[in-house]
């Protein structure tokens, strides 16, 4: 991909038909409605792609999409999120190649460690799909309140959470913030790395053809400066993930999350190491604790 | 209103329906349906496989069984002629078919409707009393019945005073069946609970009970005008009631499903729970009706494909 | 009227096979005895013949389950464990129909069942487990909970697949190897799981299966090698089993029988109450350790509930196994079905009254019709043996204290189930029933995040939920 192709492009002579990157909202693929593109170029400076370059508009549609798919995913049996999650995770190791060289080509890896990118990037994801029917027995329970009183305590997802992709992970880093917030039954609009938004969109296709209803996830691409804003500041939002927020962006966005009390997971200081053991931090997040008393009588 | 009674075989239930709170503590005192049970027993009847001879002796039932109905504002007369010559010969291939049970109209439609079916002992039904909100004087709802009975109607599907219900004055509901039933002279009368807007079972339960007690011949689901309408555990519980009500006072009541069935197979899977709920005694025209009109051709498709052996096609049935 | 015709699921889905061999290292294998013959309970005709484990095979079998415990399964990355349970989840839903049939055939139960029950439920605990194998720090056993080694696993005729899932995938997702014993009379579906785990590309010697009769359980059970036993099947060889173990300091779970009390109160959902009764009692021939056997009604109500239930068993269709509009399959075995009507004899001896809807009964094959006894008390045989069997014994009471002393004065402890509309008396009851499950409003429900297991001489561990781990884990 490094030189624009010969006539005849290809492996003997053949033109290959290059893929158009759109964005995915709703479980669809919409231009951008500012008609907006930017260019993609990868580690090495060369051109890869035009990709989306999404408006405030666009954010505005994907969290209603994200509004209107989560009172079905949030009450869908945490077995079924599991399910659909497990089923996500057949589709990318069905795509490998091609997420391989997406990888590759943006982060400038060789062929050896995109392929341990990718399927650290998967296990995580199978990690997360068994996560969903049990992040309940693990953060919830009973209390043995001091009464007649049967007590326990059930944790719910928040709703929709706004989402900032890691800026250089964009693939293992994505799968990390993503995966979490759904399994927990929440429903999300990520806002892909900026310059190395390529696998995000690939991931998108391989979301809408793995059962995952339309608006559970939602992917824009575009400048994460131009769009973070409204995202934090979005009264229908409740919840902010700054991992790929501007280091002097974040506390601006930080204030604006304030108006509406979201949950934000602040932006690390240090780049995580996402190959890592990520506990369980990302999905308890985004998950209210419910409390319910009932009297133990005859 | 003096001298309130219980209606016909119900006359044990005197004590009951002296008075609002009488009636509230007899309706609240009826046991009450879970949820999750119901819908799981009504699930688990839809499981049951109906195959070739069974299958064939369903869909033919059902046929017999649906009330083909018409109620929109833009019915005409034209339309009405239509809907009854299909109601004679639902089948333009098979003279076989069996006809329908009734046709069921507006009352200022019942003229041609009864014009149109002469002689062929399909009846004639007609919604009364302010159909479908219910939201009249009862004297204008009275009206309305009697304009229908005069025109010929020999069934009426009247609404039950919703408001009234959900406010708590069951005792205004139950007078007012019971003044419609005298309204209706021979015609049998039917009783839509509107069950989308009764939101449990438990309520579906009561309102079931209160419309027997007050004398309906059948209890109905809905209008067709709210959904959700007719649902599988909702004929549960009305199956329930009417099989309990025969039980307790000697009289068999119907039941109309109306609103939301559109499959054939939606509509076996309902005649496997009234055998297997009230029994065989309510596999009837008589006690068990379907008020659909797109049912029917999928019935009719599905008749087909059992008498022919291969998928019928919807040009080859007719779209009145 | 109206019969429903017959509607019978194909045979040949089953895809019988004329013998089948046991699973070793990886392999099916010829054992080193004799081979058995297992029937259809349904029609007594033969189905297949069966290889029988020898006390060598146990050996090799065990040494098989070692080596790879040491070598592969056990230094084995958790994410990795987990990912082959998926593989088995999603092929054990691949092969659904297949191996409903099969359990089917072999079993007796209703296809119904085996389809909308026991192969569903099978994958989905594969599923679950899969999920804890990379996830053990977080189940609160401590940082780093490690397992045990070879777990030796015999189970019963019941549930022949689902008992199988329940041993199988939390033992592996903790990082045993297993060598399982499927029971005498129904074999044929663990074999298939054997090969399922084939499919999936299992290391050989994870998971083994030798099929065979008390003898071998026994082999397996006593077997130095196997580090942790797990039993499930009737109080009195989980006696022996405990006995034989005791001292070796090996460890042992056990799911034993029950006589679970049904109790229904005046204000209970009437109507879905009977579908508990039924449910509880009939569901899989009453062959169920938690069946609600014992019907406990409040006096109050009695009249008015027997006679919704009695209505109700009349709509019970009893019949083959394969058709899908069966409701009552046919008992497992002969010996079983002996067992029965001794009991239902003794309960007419003791003075019960004995009532059965009119039913019909094959001519070949071990049947017997719902039968239900009323006028039970406390003391009689039918109200303290386990009968496992479509029978339920009725008695009364009438405060919700004597409710609780009759259902737990048992020494079983299985299960409970309580009825009735108001929520604090289901916590009240909940609280004081001396049983490892109690379902209130439903009976018989059963999910791999919900742990189950009994209170005293119905067992002890819990299968299932966060806890089914701990019977696996060094812990």
């Amino acid at each position: 991909m490094s030189e624009p192709h010969p006539a005849g492009g290809g492996s003997g002579g053949r033109l290959d038909v290059r893929k158009t990157y759109k964005l995915y909202v709703n479980g669809g693929f919409p231009r951008s409605e500012s008609g907006r593109s930017y260019e993609v170029r990868g580690a090495d400076g060369a051109f890869l792609a035009n990709a989306a370059q999404a408006s405030r508009k666009d954010v505005r549609d994907a969290v209603k999409a994200a509004r209107g798919a989560f009172a079905k995913w949030s009450g869908a049996t945490a077995y079924n999120r599991g399910q659909v999650l497990y089923r996500v995770a057949e589709m990318l190791e069905g795509r490998r190649g091609q997420f391989v060289s997406e990888v590759a080509a943006c982060e400038g890896l060789n062929d050896e460690r995109a392929d341990a990118c990718v399927d650290a990037a998967i296990d995580r994801w199978v990690w997360y799909a068994g996560w969903s029917d049990k992040i309940a027995q693990v953060a919830g329970g009973t209390n043995p309140v001091a009464g007649p009183y049967f007590n326990f305590s059930v944790p719910e997802p928040s709703g929709v959470i706004g989402i900032l992709a890691p800026q250089a992970s964009s693939l293992l880093g994505l799968v990390s913030v993503v995966a979490p917030a759904i399994a927990a039954g929440n429903t999300c609009v990520v806002v892909a790395a900026q310059d190395r938004p390529l696998p995000a969109i690939t991931l998108g296709e391989v979301l809408a053809t793995s059962d995952l209803p339309g608006g559970v996830v939602n992917l824009l691409t575009g400048f994460t400066a131009e769009l973070a804003p409204w995202l934090a500041s979005h009264m229908d939002v409740n919840g902010l993930d700054l991992a790929g927020a501007g280091a002097d962006a974040a506390a601006d966005l930080e204030k604006a999350a304030a108006d509406s009390v979201k949950r934000v997971l602040r932006r690390p200081a240090a780049e995580p190491d996402w190959a890592a053991d990520p506990g369980t931090r990302r999905l308890t997040a985004f998950l209210e604790t419910k409390t319910v008393w009932h009297p133990i009588g005859v | 209103m003096t001298g309130r009674a219980a209606q016909g075989g119900a006359a044990g239930y005197a004590d009951a329906v002296r008075d609002n709170g009488s009636l509230r503590q007899f309706l609240h005192g009826l046991p009450g349906v879970d949820q999750v049970g119901a819908e799981a027993r009504a699930a688990a009847l839809g499981t049951r496989s109906i195959k070739k001879g069974a299958k064939a002796w369903a869909l033919e039932t059902a046929i017999r069984m649906v009330d083909l109905t018409t109620l929109e504002g833009a019915d005409t007369h034209g339309k009405v002629r239509n809907l009854c010559a299909k109601a004679r010969r639902p089948d333009p291939t098979d003279p076989a078919c069996p006809p329908v049970a009734a046709v069921c109209v507006y009352p200022d439609l019942v003229a041609p409707a009864v014009d149109a079916l002469h002689g062929s002992g399909i009846a004639v039904a007609s919604v009364a009393t302010a159909f479908p909100s219910g939201r009249a004087s009862l004297q204008t709802k009275l009206a309305d019945v009697k304009e229908a009975v005069n025109a010929g109607a020999g069934e009426i599907d009247m609404v039950i005073d919703r408001g009234a219900s959900l406010a708590g004055r069951y005792l205004d509901v139950f007078d007012e069946i019971v003044t419609v039933k005298q309204a209706c002279g021979p015609a049998h009368l039917k009783v839509i609970l509107e069950t989308g807007e009764l939101a449990t079972l438990d309520n579906v339960r009561r309102a079931s009970w209160l419309a027997l007690l007050a004398g309906g011949d059948f209890i109905k689901t809905s209008t067709g005008k709210v959904s959700p309408a007719a649902t599988p555990p909702v004929a549960l519980v009305m199956l329930e009631a009417v099989r309990d009500f025969a039980e307790a006072t000697g009289e068999p009541r119907g039941v109309k499903l109306a609103g939301g069935i559109r499959t054939a197979k939606e509509a076996i899977r309902y005649l496997v729970m009234v055998k297997e709920t009230a029994g065989e005694r309510w596999l009837d025209p008589d006690l068990f009706r379907f008020g659909a009109s797109s049912l029917l051709n999928d019935l009719l498709m599905q008749r087909t494909k059992e008498r022919t052996g291969v998928y019928a096609g919807p040009d080859y049935f007719t779209l009145d | 009227m109206w019969d429903y015709a017959p509607a019978p699921e194909a045979r040949e889905t089953a895809r019988l096979r004329e013998s089948y061999r046991m699973f070793v290292d990886g392999e099916f294998t010829d054992g080193a005895g004799e081979s058995m013959k297992t029937v259809n309970p349904a029609n007594e005709e033969v189905l297949a013949e069966v290889a029988v484990a020898t006390p060598s095979d146990v050996d090799r079998a065990v040494a098989a389950a070692r080596t790879a415990y040491d070598r592969v399964w056990g230094p084995m990355p958790g994410a990795e464990r987990a990912k082959y349970l998926f593989r088995i989840a999603r092929l054990v839903q691949e092969r659904s129909r297949e191996l409903a049939v099969l359990e089917s055939l072999d079993n007796g139960k209703p296809i119904k069942e085996s389809r909308d029950v026991d192969v569903p439920l099978a994958a989905a605990h594969f599923f679950y487990y899969a999920g804890w194998a990379d996830k053990l720090p977080y189940a609160g056993y401590g940082p780093d909970p490690r397992p045990l080694g070879v777990a030796g696993q015999v189970i019963p005729w019941n549930f022949p697949l689902l008992m199988a899932a329940w041993k199988l995938a939390p033992a592996l997702a903790a990082g045993n190897t297993c060598v399982l014993k499927p029971a005498e009379t129904t074999p044929l579906s663990a074999l298939v799981l054997a090969e399922i785990c084939q499919q999936a590309d299992l290391p050989p010697g994870v998971v083994n299966v030798l099929p065979g009769a008390g003898g071998t359980g026994a082999a397996v059970v006593r077997h130095p090698g196997v580090a942790k036993v797990a039993f499930t099947g009737s109080t009195g060889v989980g006696k022996e089993i405990q006995r034989a173990l005791a001292g070796t300091g090996r460890r042992l779970t056990l799911e034993l029988g029950g006589k679970a009390a049904n109790i229904v109160f005046e204000d209970a959902a009437l109507d879905q109450a009977v579908e508990g009764i039924v449910n509880g009692i009939f569901f899989n021939q009453g062959h169920v350790c938690c069946a609600g056997s014992r019907l406990l009604v409040q006096e109050s109500v009695y009249d008015d509930l027997l006679s919704r239930l009695k209505r109700r068993l009349g709509t019970l269709r009893l019949g083959d196994p394969l058709d899908k509009n069966t409701d009552i399959g046919a008992i497992n075995s002969r010996e079983q079905l002996a067992r029965i009507r001794e009991l239902s004899a003794a309960g007419e001896a003791e003075g019960a009254e004995r009532w059965s809807p009119p039913c019909e009964l094959p001519d070949r094959g071990f049947w017997f019709a719902p039968t239900l006894f009323t006028g039970v008390s406390q003391a009689h045989r039918i109200a303290r043996e386990e009968i496992f069997g479509p029978v339920l014994s009725v008695l009364t009471f009438r405060t919700p204290a004597e409710a609780v002393e009759k259902a737990n004065n048992t020494p079983y402890g299985l299960s409970a189930g309580i009825w009735t509309e108001k929520g604090s008396l289901i916590l009240w009851m909940a609280q004081r029933m001396r049983a490892g499950v109690v379902w209130a409003n439903t009976f018989n429900r059963f999910d791999p995040t919900a742990p189950f297991g009994g209170y005293k001489e119905s067992g002890f561990g819990r299968e299932g939920g966060r806890h089914g781990l701990e019977a696996y884990l060094d812990v």
